[in-house]
């Protein structure tokens, strides 16, 4: 009898999928992320939160509606687009490119934390300051993310991390929102396994 | 994404559209302290002008800068080209130098199809003899669009010298893409007759402006172009004003919610008078401030990414 060699079987190549944070875990992280910044900011007066497209414009609306029924403080949300400040735009076809809306009275001389879903190598933060710089300027820049999964290529660290997640290269972390993809999740495509 | 711009009807709806959107974001640069994007660092843009310009390539120089494009202005007059240099080795030079795009006017029509077919950048056609000028449709597309709210359905009447008017041909062709209903006005001798129902579905023609005024929701004024007639096309430029002029009367028998558009230079008091061109339906002005915007959209949409 002869077998086909392991690695071309159809099961040995299937990705694994682990999932990090189920809909009630995300719920949570995002509540203790609210409280952590209401701890570190005093309050959170003269804050400003700024999502970065695409799921950390939702992130940062709900971050805002945990803290104000916290501490009922109306913290301003805003949405910072990055797309033409990006290191990568000539690696790919033109991105389209989204709204930028800063909420009313702006930023400057305010602490502006901006919020993300899932901090990587750190490009798309360094291009989210440069791009505030050209909106104005902020008494102090902080970073809010869902997940953290390592590999920085740049000198950026967040200041509010929902999630630590240890990763390889070889694997990705896909976060869903439900306003964004109908349900809240983390997960981590583990690239091919040959188990 | 598409690689050169020459004509309106190189555009179809989703393009298009995604260059009004694209535009929409880049106007909020301009109300910034910084009025800087870096999406263009690094990238060369040469203006190249055979013809006289002062809004179009202003705002294409504002554009590219605002994008932080390099930008190196040619106009015909004082080099090479008053010495009898051919556009084929004007563009072989511009190659050599790094144009990544070329934004061309030339009174020739057709220029910027064949520049297209001699550079590696991409052609921008800012204005080519009687063709076409797509970038001005974009940003008189845009202005209805923010004034308006809507494209589709919107009846648009292009009035005067429809014939000579790239303006007008580049509109017909976008216009008919996004839905709006063109009716061109004008003197018999200055309206086309080979309008293709097929490349602008829908485009009507008229002979008596007054006749369409009421059910229009747009009207748009061309500039009498004396430069480009060989011909006597209408017997006077009195009559013509009578017939064919905008002016306050006229004007209120517009719908209440219609705008006048003018591409510029205006002949004031030939197609359009004083009191219509000042006043606040007029869009003359929104229109140069949307110029920037679009032309902003439409490089960062040919250059800002890979598209090779």
């Amino acid at each position: 009898m002869a077998y086909p060699p392991a690695a071309q079987s159809p099961l040995a190549r299937q990705p694994s999928v682990k999932v990090i944070l189920a809909s009630a875990d995300v719920q949570r992280v995002v509540d203790r992320i609210a409280h952590q910044i209401l701890e570190k900011t005093q309050g959170a007066a003269n804050t400003v939160l700024l999502g970065i497209p695409t799921r950390g414009a939702p992130l940062a609306r709900r971050l805002a509606a945990r803290i104000s029924t916290f501490e009922d403080v109306a913290v301003p949300v805003g949405v910072l687009d990055i797309t033409l400040y990006r290191d990568d735009l000539r690696r790919h076809a033109t991105r389209a490119v989204g709204p930028t809306q800063l909420p009313t009275g702006g930023i400057d001389g305010r602490r502006v934390i901006l919020v993300d879903d899932v901090l990587f190598s750190g490009r798309t933060v360094r291009a989210a300051l440069d791009a505030l710089n050209d909106v104005g300027r902020p008494a102090s820049v902080q970073l809010a993310v869902l997940v953290d999964r390592g590999h920085r290529e740049l000198p950026i660290r967040a200041d509010y991390v929902g999630k630590n997640i240890p990763t390889s290269l070889a694997e990705s972390v896909k976060v869903t929102l439900a306003e964004t993809d109908g349900a809240d999740e983390v997960k981590l495509y583990g690239g091919t396994t040959t188990s | 994404m598409i690689r050169h711009l020459l004509s309106g009807a190189d555009l179809d709806a989703a393009t298009a559209t995604q260059i009004l959107d694209t535009a929409a974001e880049m106007a909020t640069v301009a109300g910034r302290e910084v009025k800087k994007l870096p999406a263009l660092r690094g990238r060369t843009v040469v203006n190249l002008f055979y013809e006289d310009s002062t809004r179009t390539r202003i705002s294409f120089e504002a554009a590219a800068k605002r994008l932080s494009a390099d930008v190196i202005n040619f106009s015909a007059k004082g080099s090479s080209v008053a010495k009898g240099e051919s556009l084929k080795d004007t563009a072989l030079t511009l190659q050599a130098m790094g144009a990544d795009a070329v934004v061309v006017r030339h009174p020739a029509s057709g220029a910027a199809h064949r520049l297209a077919d001699w550079v590696d950048g991409s052609v921008v056609n800012a204005g080519d003899g009687t063709h076409e000028h797509p970038t001005q449709a974009l940003l008189d597309a845009y202005t209805m669009r923010a004034r308006l709210g809507r494209l589709a359905g919107l009846s648009v009447a292009v009035v005067g010298d429809v014939l000579h008017s790239r303006v007008a041909r580049s509109n017909v062709l976008l216009l008919s893409t996004l839905g709006a209903k063109v009716t061109l006005v004008g003197p018999p001798t200055l309206i086309p007759r080979d309008i293709s129902p097929a490349l602008a579905p829908g485009t009507a023609v008229s002979y008596d402006l007054d006749a369409v005024l009421p059910t229009s929701d747009v009207v748009m004024m061309l500039r009498v172009q004396r430069e480009r007639m060989n011909d006597s096309y209408f017997p006077s430029a009195r009559e013509y004003a009578r017939r064919y002029g905008l002016d306050g009367p006229r004007m209120r028998r517009l719908p209440e919610h219609a705008i006048v558009m003018h591409p510029g230079p205006m002949n004031r008091g030939m197609e359009i008078t004083p009191e219509v061109a000042d006043s606040p339906r007029s869009t003359i002005v929104e229109q140069v401030a949307n110029g920037v915007s679009v032309r902003m959209a439409v490089l960062y949409l040919l250059l800002g990414g890979n598209n090779r």
